[in-house]
């Protein structure tokens, strides 16, 4: 499949600035191929998800704010069938982190995105939950949430303007157009657990072991 | 001043006084509480009200700073200053008994600073875990991250409260209590709940739907920003105070500069002023409407929400085409602003304030006269002009309890002595007392900047900094009233062009601090409403 054909509301392919890696990653989950039939109620049902994603907002600092302004009336969120922000992670399917996190929120993060339901997607938003951002020396802020979770979408700037936000959510969009749902084929970006450690045995943590076993969606 | 003299030396014999900026008093620590005692309960000039509680490590001693005021008379500043050489167990004595917001800065202290306060009755540290290893203000705090590894498995939340009693006898007791009793019904509200306005953490003990008692964690966004500072320049640290209290982020940046300027002596161009001054302005509009939005949205009514957002769009535009930020701007730097107003700026200005007043009575009609609104608001969550003190509540909160605060008109700075307003005081002490004090500073806001908008004097926009900023020795306070409430900046320095601490007083945190005493015996629903109606920015808090 080619990544031109993924079309979004209002937005042509062309004018995206990254087309290349959302292409390679197509190209990695189509790699065996896929049955026409499957691939066409894929496409259906993707059509829906991609245009009813329920954000959650783990909104810690100034992001929120501006995640908040985003869903208000001058940008109006709802126009991309977002605007049901839900406060529980049962029933969202997207997390944007809008925040710094810290040691102190580091277990609440990985247990709010344990309780998501599959298929889940997560949006760094900000430089903070990038990589740290202006707190990056400091002794107690995690350099970038994907230490603690793989993040689908990196949504740049302190704070980002409400639209970048949209141009990262409809890559997003994009991304979960591609996704092959029936099969529960998707590519869970590696991230980066080997800062974190046990307390109490002080060995590293090895997520799959200490964690209670979810899904598995990565390729067979 | 000679009285205040005279009631130190009769308190405190072995008290040092010494005029600095500020009138500065040091004594050993067992004088610390009768002199704070003499301070707070004279009856001429009470010292009723603790603006900061400051911890310190000067290397050979750790101490605290305190900055104190008289709620009557918020000109006259005192600092009081105590230390110990024992760096192994610093013991402190307690000002709890005096003023309730000592609670929750002693606490800050300790975790901070490894200080233990005697006669406090809750020991526990403040924003860090009991597990944190270190004490990260130190000068001498280890910094490698392995000595506090990250980890995404929860702890539990203890419940025994240590605390450290002097007996009658001058005998020190270490003891633990519970924070609640057994049998109590405890609900979470937090740490990531869209209605605590952040990543605050309510632990609330329920009788039936009433609450019976809260216990207050915090330190979820606590991202080290006075340690930072201890590291970066003047103009550098700018950037991270606008990441405190992000709604005031201008105001909060404007202490820090005016804080650096007076303590250089660098002069700030007229035109630099005027743009500064209705830029805060502008940014207190902006502030009051997202907590005008914010507060109903608690309340349930979505549609005030969206109202007070799409009229904060308009402000953040102004400050879009000014300098490219819409919520935080970047806008003043040591010696001026960053840039200058754009040709239209008066027009867009002017064309918002009829507009604004426009919507200030739409707001009245459709929500401020709302029965279920008013059913809501109205007699919850009281807070008398004593508990606004002693809790140290500043801003539209603490006014709207009848204490006069405005540091805009107390201690002016700026261009708030040349520009007429009227400080907005109600003696209600309810959540729709609070609430109404920010749609009317929200008035008074315009009436300043119509003052301003069109003297706006020609000139130069940044007066004469050097490209190297260093601060002579000594020790700088600057307050300025925020959307929230007073925010004080303390610098002190050692020459150099990096602060040797550097804090922040937030007023964000006085404000959770009183939550707990407010909210008991109230609904459980309506303490989101009371929550909504103080206005506390968690970031502010945990810094």
């Amino acid at each position: 499949m080619d990544v031109k054909k993924i079309k979004i509301k209002a937005f042509p392919a062309e004018e995206f600035k990254d087309n290349d890696s959302l292409q390679a990653y197509i190209d990695e989950l189509n790699a065996e191929g896929t049955n026409v039939i499957i691939g066409k109620l894929d496409e259906m049902i993707n059509w829906g998800r991609a245009n009813s994603l329920w954000p959650l907002a783990f909104a810690t600092s100034c992001c929120g704010i501006e995640f908040m302004a985003a869903a208000a009336a001058h940008y109006d969120l709802a126009r991309f069938g977002m605007e049901v922000t839900r406060n529980s992670p049962r029933q969202a399917d997207v997390m944007i982190v809008a925040g710094t996190i810290v040691n102190k929120m580091a277990p609440l993060l990985r247990r709010v995105y344990d309780q998501m339901a599959e298929p889940k997607h997560v949006v760094a938003m900000g430089a903070c939950s990038i990589s740290g951002g202006p707190f990056t020396n400091s002794y107690c802020v995690i350099n970038g949430v994907d230490k603690l979770i793989p993040v689908d979408v990196y949504v740049p700037g302190c704070p980002p303007r409400p639209e970048s936000l949209f141009y990262g959510l409809l890559q997003l969009q994009r991304k979960v157009k591609a996704d092959k749902f029936i099969q529960k084929k998707r590519i869970v970006r590696p991230y980066r657990p080997e800062t974190l450690i046990n307390p109490k045995t002080g060995e590293p943590i090895d997520m799959e072991v200490c964690l209670e076993p979810t899904p598995d969606t990565s390729i067979e | 001043m000679e009285t205040i003299k005279k009631i130190i030396a009769q308190a405190a014999s072995d008290a040092v006084i010494e005029e600095a900026q500020r009138l500065t008093v040091t004594v050993p620590p067992k004088q610390l509480h009768p002199l704070m005692k003499a301070l707070h309960d004279n009856e001429e000039l009470p010292f009723d009200y603790l603006i900061s509680l400051i911890g310190m490590d000067w290397g050979d001693k750790l101490g605290v700073i305190y900055l104190l005021s008289p709620s009557k008379d918020l000109t006259r500043e005192l600092v009081v200053i105590t230390a110990t050489e024992d760096r192994g167990n610093p013991l402190l004595y307690s000002v709890t008994d005096l003023y309730e917001t000592a609670h929750l800065n002693e606490r800050e202290v300790y975790a901070m600073f490894g200080i233990r306060f005697i006669n406090n009755p809750d020991m526990r540290p403040f924003l860090l875990d009991d597990t944190w290893n270190g004490f990260p203000l130190r000068k001498d705090y280890d910094t490698d991250p392995a000595r506090n590894p990250v980890t995404v498995i929860s702890s539990e939340v203890r419940d025994d409260v240590p605390r450290i009693m002097e007996d009658e006898n001058g005998n020190l007791v270490e003891s633990t209590t519970r924070v609640f009793e057994k049998d109590d019904y405890i609900i979470n509200i937090g740490p990531q709940h869209p209605s605590t306005h952040g990543v605050m953490h309510f632990r609330t003990a329920l009788n039936g739907e009433l609450i019976k008692k809260i216990d207050v964690r915090s330190g979820y966004i606590h991202r080290g920003i006075e340690k930072l500072c201890e590291s970066l320049t003047y103009p550098q640290i700018l950037h991270l105070t606008d990441r405190l209290d992000y709604l005031s982020a201008n105001i909060n940046r404007h202490a820090v500069c005016m804080c650096v300027e007076k303590a250089v002596g660098i002069e700030v161009p007229p035109r630099a002023q005027y743009i500064r001054t209705i830029m805060d302005e502008l940014n207190r509009i902006s502030s009051h409407l997202l907590a005008f939005a914010s507060h109903c949205n608690d309340l349930g009514a979505t549609t005030a929400f969206i109202y007070g957002m799409r009229e904060r769009e308009h402000v953040l535009d102004i400050f879009d085409k000014t300098c490219g930020g819409r919520l935080i701007i970047n806008q003043d730097v040591i010696g001026g602003v960053m840039f200058d107003i754009y040709p239209d700026f008066q027009k867009d200005v002017k064309a918002f304030i009829p507009y604004m007043r426009k919507r200030l009575k739409e707001y009245e009609v459709f929500f401020s006269k709302n029965p279920i609104a008013l059913r809501r608001m109205v007699d919850v969550g009281y807070m008398s002009r004593e508990d606004a003190i002693t809790y140290g509540v500043t801003g539209p909160a603490g006014r709207g309890s009848g204490w006069s605060c405005d540091v805009r008109l107390h201690k002016p700075y700026a261009l708030y002595e040349q520009v007429e307003f009227t400080e907005v005081i109600r003696t209600e002490g309810d959540s729709y007392a609070r609430y109404l004090n920010r749609l009317d500073e929200i008035e008074q806001a315009l009436q300043i900047i119509e003052q301003l908008i069109d003297n706006i004097p020609e000139g130069e926009i940044q007066g004469k900094v050097r490209p190297i900023i260093r601060i002579p020795e000594g020790r700088y306070f600057q307050s300025v009233e925020t959307g929230k409430g007073e925010f004080t900046v303390f610098i002190e320095s050692k020459g150099n062009k990096h602060p040797y601490r550097l804090k922040f007083r937030s007023p964000s945190m006085a404000a959770v601090s009183v939550m707990p005493l407010i909210s008991e015996g109230e609904f459980l629903a309506d303490f989101i409403g009371i929550g909504g109606s103080m206005d506390y920015v968690i970031p502010d808090i945990d810094r």
